[in-house]
């Protein structure tokens, strides 16, 4: 089949809203913007680890501490199926993790705000977790299959955790005032960047139409901020905190909360580098990777050893 | 394929009721044992005797937990973060039983946190085995679950019979556990004795560092000898040739040497089981414990 045969299929699969599999022609601009979103995604999934990887070893009870350190082995193991889902592509784990540890791919600016109090564990997992979850529902409906088959598991998984981070800070605001006060400051500091995840506002999302018309993306930022800022009120109410947006407001007419815009400035400065834990968190991950390399080449030695034994015997 | 509109309802997991634990990827290590806390002590035993031997055990898991849990962001590979979280996750779970069962026989209203929160280290029970550092070394770390773990799963073992239903509960689901732990170490023990010189060269130093805390995992302590003939605990010198002809396995197959160094000794008859313990606990307990002291009656 030449390529225009091949595209007009690519095409019609897309428009009858089916998946593409691993096998299937696919336009290469379509492969590559795909590459990027899942690496992207597996990465953030990993450089999550670390803000909350901090508080392990600190959490205050050993029921926090088996919740949470459950809930950072689910980040490994969302890494895992991630970087499985690019192989799919063509692009394997190794060569993704060089391009995050020299900078040359990214993973979600939120994991460059420090994790300061335990918290930030509850609404990490409240509005970070809520945040991710309001983005990546849809992609549980993305048009590449294996993607849109490891978003249901980890879209799963992640309503848990969601869930376990809003329980924290339920307990932590029923206790003492220094409690209060600490899921306030977290809710203060978080609620911004929360905003942020969703990207930047519609006018000013290159990718977002291809991303639409190529059923990868499913709404526009602004509709998901939206959603995300309309669930979100009720449950700071429930708590009893406040949003620290004295914009936020109830309109009648849209149906919908007006919101302050969060500042696109401090987005486009943490994405450029100068978020308080960038170099921090690469240069870890960078640690980590370097120094497991003797371990990793040990492993393939003796899988080496075990293969040419089994073959001469 | 359809769209599964069903996905778009996720985030509304915060209001629904979710009973199990069956939401994880990989399990809390959290679950119910069938025993009570709260059964009776087993007639003839000292209940101080037993809460003690109980944070023995507990101690030893939590400890090694905590070391275990340092790795979380720094392994070596994907599939060992979630190895080596999942093996710190099954021994906090053993951790919390055996404290909450320590805490309820003492008779002291210390639950489960207040045991691990509020204790100072000389009365923490656990073996230097728990408490000594990786620093980060992969090949440490393997080592000291190797011969961690082939010793607990001895003890496990013969701890399925005891006459209290706690610790037996805690050795029947500790069993399948930590026969994971041994096979995962013995696996690494292999592929690093037995893969590149350098990581033969790491392996074997590594093994040499630990060996000297063996010894103190075959001392049986005066609550020991009580206690196993209650028949309640087991005597640890009684496993030593067990665990001897398994780690004598594993090491000839990974090319390793067993050590020839001196066990570390006693200090007037003192070491873990008596609250003495190395400068290294001290370290643990103050970032384990930090936050907890920080917040007097507070709960989380």
């Amino acid at each position: 089949m030449d390529e225009t045969a091949l595209a007009a299929g690519f095409d019609a699969t897309i428009a009858a809203d089916q998946r593409i599999e691993p096998r299937d022609w696919m336009p290469d601009a379509y492969r590559r913007t795909l590459v990027r979103q899942i690496a992207q995604h597996a990465h953030s999934e990993i450089i999550g680890m670390q803000p909350e990887g901090n508080w392990i070893l600190r959490a205050p009870s050993l029921r926090r501490k088996a919740i949470l350190l459950a809930k950072v082995q689910d980040e490994a193991g969302h890494g895992m199926y991630l970087y499985a889902a690019a192989e799919t592509l063509g692009v394997d784990r190794e060569e993704l993790t060089e391009k995050l540890i020299e900078g040359r791919q990214k993973y979600s600016s939120i994991f460059n705000y420090p994790a300061l109090s335990y918290a930030d564990i509850g609404v990490i997992g409240w509005l970070v977790d809520g945040a991710a979850i309001c983005n990546q529902v849809p992609l549980c409906r993305c048009s590449y299959g294996p993607y849109a088959r490891a978003m249901i598991r980890i879209c799963k998984e992640e309503s848990f955790h969601q869930r376990q981070g809003y329980e924290l800070l339920l307990a932590m605001v029923r206790g003492t005032d220094a409690q209060r006060e600490m899921v306030q400051e977290a809710t203060n500091r978080f609620w911004w960047p929360s905003l942020m995840m969703f990207g930047p506002p519609d006018v000013a999302s290159p990718n977002t139409e291809q991303s639409m018309a190529w059923n990868i993306k499913r709404h526009t930022n602004d509709e998901l901020r939206q959603r995300f800022v309309d669930m979100t009120v009720p449950q700071a109410a429930a708590l009893g905190i406040t949003l620290p947006d004295p914009g936020l407001t109830w309109n009648a007419e849209r149906g919908a909360h007006d919101y302050t815009e969060p500042d696109w400035d401090e987005l486009a400065a943490v994405i450029s580098g100068s978020g308080s834990c960038n170099a921090q968190r690469v240069a870890h991950r960078r640690r980590a990777h370097t120094d497991g390399a003797w371990v990793r080449e040990a492993a393939a030695a003796y899988a080496e050893k075990r293969n040419r034994a089994a073959v001469a015997a | 394929m359809s769209a599964s509109e069903s996905h778009d309802t996720a985030y509304d997991s915060l209001t629904e009721d979710h009973g199990a634990d069956g939401q994880w990827a990989f399990g809390t290590g959290i679950e119910d044992v069938a025993a009570e806390i709260t059964s009776p002590v087993p007639d003839g035993v000292d209940p101080a005797d037993l809460a003690q031997y109980c944070l023995m055990l507990g101690d030893d898991a939590l400890i090694c937990s905590h070391r275990l849990s340092e790795w979380t962001t720094n392994a070596p590979e994907l599939e060992e973060e979630v190895a080596l979280a999942n093996i710190a996750l099954d021994l906090l779970g053993q951790a919390r039983l055996l404290l909450a069962r320590a805490g309820h026989v003492e008779q002291a209203g210390r639950d489960e946190d207040a045991l691990a929160y509020l204790r100072p280290e000389l009365e923490f029970r656990n073996v230097a085995m728990a408490e000594i550092g990786d620093e980060l070394d992969f090949a440490r770390a393997v080592a000291r679950l190797l011969l961690f773990s082939t010793w607990r799963l001895a003890l496990l073992q013969r701890l399925l019979t005891s006459r209290d239903p706690v610790i037996a509960a805690v050795a029947g689901k500790g069993v399948k556990e930590v026969a994971y732990h041994r096979d995962y170490a013995a696996r690494w023990a292999l592929r690093l004795g037995d893969g590149t010189a350098e990581s033969h060269r790491r392996m074997q130093a590594a093994l040499d560092g630990v060996w000297p805390y063996v010894e103190e995992l075959f001392r049986t302590s005066e609550v020991e000898v009580a206690l196993t003939a209650a028949g309640v605990a087991v005597d640890p010198a009684q496993i030593r040739a067990e665990v001897d002809s398994v780690l004598d396995e594993v090491f000839a197959a990974a090319t390793l040497t067993r050590p020839q160094r001196p066990g570390i000794g006693t200090i007037a008859g003192r070491g873990g089981r008596q609250g003495l313990h190395t400068e290294k606990l001290g370290h643990v307990l103050a970032v384990m414990q930090g936050l907890a002291r920080q917040h007097p009656g507070a709960t989380w």
